[in-house]
């Protein structure tokens, strides 16, 4: 049974249509025309306790919705989903008392209180027991290195740092199930680094359920085992990345430095992408012909200074991914 | 951790966040309290030219005018988070955090701020109304001190599910609406003079629809052992400011549907 | 035409900020409902005041019904607080970067002052107007509406004394503002200045109801030309020369007190570049 079941989960939104102008804002006051939005359109999938799951997809296509639905916080219009057996949206409290939430772009704590005294109003809130919320508390501040910030306003704190409280904050409680969105948004490197790596760990060592929404690909690169793509309400992929990434994109970059001048190259199931003095940038299908034996092709019938292989980003890939779904945003 | 005792940590979290500017808490109370005295200055010069109103010379109105001061004040102080909810939760989003807590929305909206500065009203309230003792002579009621307490928690009641309707509409317009600040801030300007004075239309209003009466002008005729000069019984009086709790418990109900309404259409 | 092109950009910082003010259609419709609200209480209280013996009123019920109204009307001249987008700009330090304003600054926040005074009320007076000058007498309740001006005279005069509330009304406004950049602080002045103008405007009573003894001082104050003396002449108190005289008094407080914030602006903001703001 796994803990998040999720079964022809639907959501259609009713919004108000209203025409530009004047006229139509006073047409408005008297008639109101209704639009519908399916932002989801019988989605199912189930996740065990213990993955590390990304959730991606283009803006508007329904991520937004899906944890929302998750969390308890709306109502689906229909479909059936349930986490470790309660039904979000019905027993909400009982829920919510069992999971964690991070919103990358808002702060669960007090502007004006020091970190610690949220920390212990949190505690009250969701009601841990005194032990439990030390040893939680003493343990979070450890790995996420909060203490010399303790006592300071959150206002006070930079960004890097209040993501790392809002994480601890939303793990005082030990949920089982945690959803982070955006955690990485406007970071530093290191601080995305750390974020990163304690997230790979409470995963790890504690067992941790993480659905994970980011739109920093290199998010989803280094934690997620599991992609969903979520596209126009729909779920356009399930699997490992590498999976959407060698569906997608069947190509490999290759930068050849030449001695001289970049000579004109015609290899079959190689495409020249781009000239550039004494280096050639060519694009090949690895399926078609290794990058060894390319390598070796090239090598063999001219003078080489360097060469280099890249992936193309990952960004790229997911763009394209979008495109080929025709789930891009707008 | 049971709901009062978390309310008080809100508090204690609240009062301490206000204190942490202390010039800025002193200007604002200061400012409620001069912004508040000034409207009787001007009851004063009107008495001083005209004597009396309604049968009610200047001490008996300072009574009643004190006891909705002191009502509103304490009411106005912890329906902050009513009273920004359009602006500050419904028109951001920040609502779905209270969601996304094991408690009650209601309860993290009263543990939302302690307006600390409301207490420039209420010395306000209080100074006006030890006046009004001052000035008058009157035959108190043994059960003076009981009704008016009554009153003022029934009040406080009242008025906090006013704030509470006015945040439950937001959830349909999104912004906070200032014309609900006509029953709030209006309400309580209404019934800073005993009932009587006003055309019968407008009194009715204030006590049937919206029983602002209940909690002022009853209890205190019967706190002050005075007869109503519009006929009411006598027994009412002590017994009115039930109906604020009955119109808090009203508005509770009207908010859970708004809530309802959240969750289906996400806002 | 030089001349023109320097006044260029007041007024168009003038009418730009009238535009965006008068969008906030739904902000004037509920000052407006709790206006009305505010003005039957207050009109209510008159009555019932005026019904025990109106022997030493200072004024008829009438007239005080109709200063009530007009006080609903003209709610917003009141320079109650610092313009909200100078009171933004010293919460997050923007102060200096006014500076960089080809343009004299006290003029420039003047200009803004005024759009903004008049762009609230606008739509608020109108409204107001439309209902207690018109919809009540309309509907037989005349006798407790906005009366009209006691004559064509007073009509002119009452405009003219309007302008005299506009310039005065912001000359305070800058004030204030001044005292907000003087004190980097945008809480003192603010929660302060709603009171003081209330009262000694006349707007919390009509000055003629305060002791006869401290009629002079009241009437010469420069809050009276803000609510007190236009009201008087709408309704004849002021007439005639008198009536002039109190729009002279307007205006020269007004200008006594733009001279004073144009000097005092200086100062602070030749502090603040020194400082750095």
């Amino acid at each position: 049974m796994p803990q998040i079941l999720v079964e022809e989960l639907s959501k259609t939104y009713r919004i108000a249509e209203r025409d530009a102008g004047t006229m139509g804002a006073v047409k408005g006051l008297f008639h109101r025309r209704w639009r519908q939005v399916e932002a989801l359109k019988a989605v199912s999938f189930g996740i065990a306790q213990g993955e590390l799951v990304g959730l991606i997809g283009p803006n508007g296509a329904g991520k937004s919705t899906t944890i929302k639905i998750l969390s308890g916080i709306l109502e689906p219009t229909s479909g059936r989903c349930e986490v470790d057996g309660l039904v979000p949206w019905r027993q909400r409290v009982k829920h919510v008392a069992r999971i964690g939430v991070v919103f990358g772009q808002r702060t669960q704590l007090w502007w004006d209180l020091p970190v610690i005294e949220g920390f212990d109003l949190l505690r009250d809130i969701y009601r841990v027991p005194q032990d439990r919320y030390v040893q939680a508390r003493d343990e979070l501040v450890a790995l996420l290195r909060l203490d010399r910030v303790l006592n300071q306003p959150v206002r006070q704190l930079s960004l890097g740092q209040r993501m790392r409280c809002e994480i601890a904050a939303a793990l005082l409680h030990e949920p089982p199930l945690v959803f982070l969105d955006e955690p990485t948004i406007g970071l530093d490197a290191p601080s995305k680094l750390a974020v990163r790596e304690f997230i790979g760990r409470i995963n790890r060592d504690r067992g941790v359920t993480v659905i994970l929404t980011t739109h920093d690909m290199h998010d989803i690169e280094a934690l997620a085992e599991r992609v969903i793509v979520i596209g126009g309400g729909a779920i356009l992929a399930d699997g490992t990345f590498e999976t959407l990434r060698a569906g997608v994109l069947a190509e490999r970059r290759l930068f050849v430095d030449f001695t001289g001048e970049a000579p004109a190259l015609d290899l079959p199931d190689v495409t020249v992408v781009n000239r550039d003095g004494r280096q050639l940038e060519l694009a090949f299908d690895p399926r078609r012909i290794a990058a060894p034996a390319l390598i070796a092709r090239i090598a063999a019938a001219h003078s080489v200074d360097d060469i280099h292989v890249e992936e193309p980003l990952i960004e790229e890939v997911i763009a394209r991914f979008y495109d080929l779904h025709g789930a891009s945003e707008g | 951790m049971n709901g009062f005792a978390l309310y008080g940590r809100y508090v204690l979290a609240s009062i301490r966040m206000q204190l942490a500017y202390p010039a800025s808490f002193a200007m604002l109370s200061l400012g409620s309290f001069l912004v508040t005295i000034v409207e009787f200055v001007g009851v004063w010069a009107l008495f001083r030219r005209f004597g009396q109103v309604g049968g009610w010379r200047l001490g008996e109105v300072a009574l009643f005018y004190g006891l909705v001061s002191v009502i509103f004040a304490f009411a106005d102080a912890v329906s902050r988070g009513f009273d920004v909810f359009g602006s500050t939760f419904v028109k951001t989003g920040a609502f779905d955090r209270l969601l996304l807590r094991p408690r009650s929305p209601a309860l993290q909206l009263l543990g939302y701020e302690l307006r600390m500065t409301r207490i420039g009203r209420l010395t306000q309230g209080v100074l006006v109304f030890w006046l009004g003792l001052a000035m008058t002579h009157l035959h108190w009621s043994p059960w003076a001190a009981p009704i008016l307490l009554f009153a003022v928690m029934g009040g406080v009641a009242l008025f906090s599910g006013l704030f509470v309707m006015q945040a439950t509409l937001s959830f349909w317009t999104v912004e906070s609406l200032e014309v609900a600040n006509v029953l709030t801030y209006g309400g309580e300007a209404a019934a800073e003079f005993p009932l009587n004075v006003y055309a019968s239309w407008f009194r009715d209003i204030l006590v049937f629809a919206v029983p602002i009466g209940c909690v002022t002008y009853l209890p205190m005729l019967a706190a002050i052992g005075r007869a109503d000069p519009l006929g009411s019984p006598a027994w009412i009086g002590p017994l009115a400011p039930a109906a604020g709790f009955l119109f808090l418990g009203l508005a509770l109900f009207t908010w859970r549907f708004g809530i309802r309404r959240y969750a289906s259409s996400g806002a | 035409m030089s001349q023109a092109l320097a006044l260029c950009p007041y007024l168009a910082v003038f009418a730009g900020r009238l535009q965006l003010t008068l969008q906030y259609r739904a902000a004037a419709l509920a000052g407006f409902a709790t206006q009305l609200w505010f003005g039957v209480i207050r009109v209510l209280i008159f009555a019932a005041f005026y019904a025990g013996g109106a022997a030493h009123a200072p004024m008829s019920l009438t007239n005080a019904i109709t200063y009530t109204w007009l006080g609903q009307a003209f709610l917003a001249f009141l320079p109650w607080s610092a313009d909200p987008e100078i009171t933004e700009m010293v919460r997050n330090g923007a102060v200096a970067y006014e500076r960089l304003r080809p343009v004299d600054t006290y003029a420039w926040w003047y200009a803004r002052a005024l759009a903004w005074s008049v762009a609230r009320v606008l739509p608020r007076a109108a409204l107001m107007v439309a209902f207690a000058g018109v919809a009540m007498p309309l509907v037989g309740l005349g006798r407790w509406g906005l009366a009209p001006p006691s004559s064509f005279a007073a009509a002119g005069l009452f405009a003219a004394s309007l302008v005299g509330v506009v310039a005065l009304s912001a000359a305070i406004t800058q004030l204030i503002n001044v005292i907000l950049v003087a004190t980097m602080s945008d809480r003192g002045a603010n929660a302060l200045a709603g009171s003081v103008v209330n009262l000694f405007s006349g707007m919390v009573v009509p000055l003629a109801f305060f002791p006869d003894a401290l009629r002079p001082w009241l009437r010469a104050q420069p809050f009276a030309g803000l609510v007190d003396i236009p009201f008087s002449i709408y309704f004849g108190a002021l007439a005639g020369w008198s009536a002039i005289g109190g729009i002279a008094l307007q205006f020269a407080w007004a200008m006594g007190l733009i001279v004073l914030g144009r000097w005092w602006l200086g100062a602070v903001m030749r502090r603040l570049q020194v400082q750095g703001g």
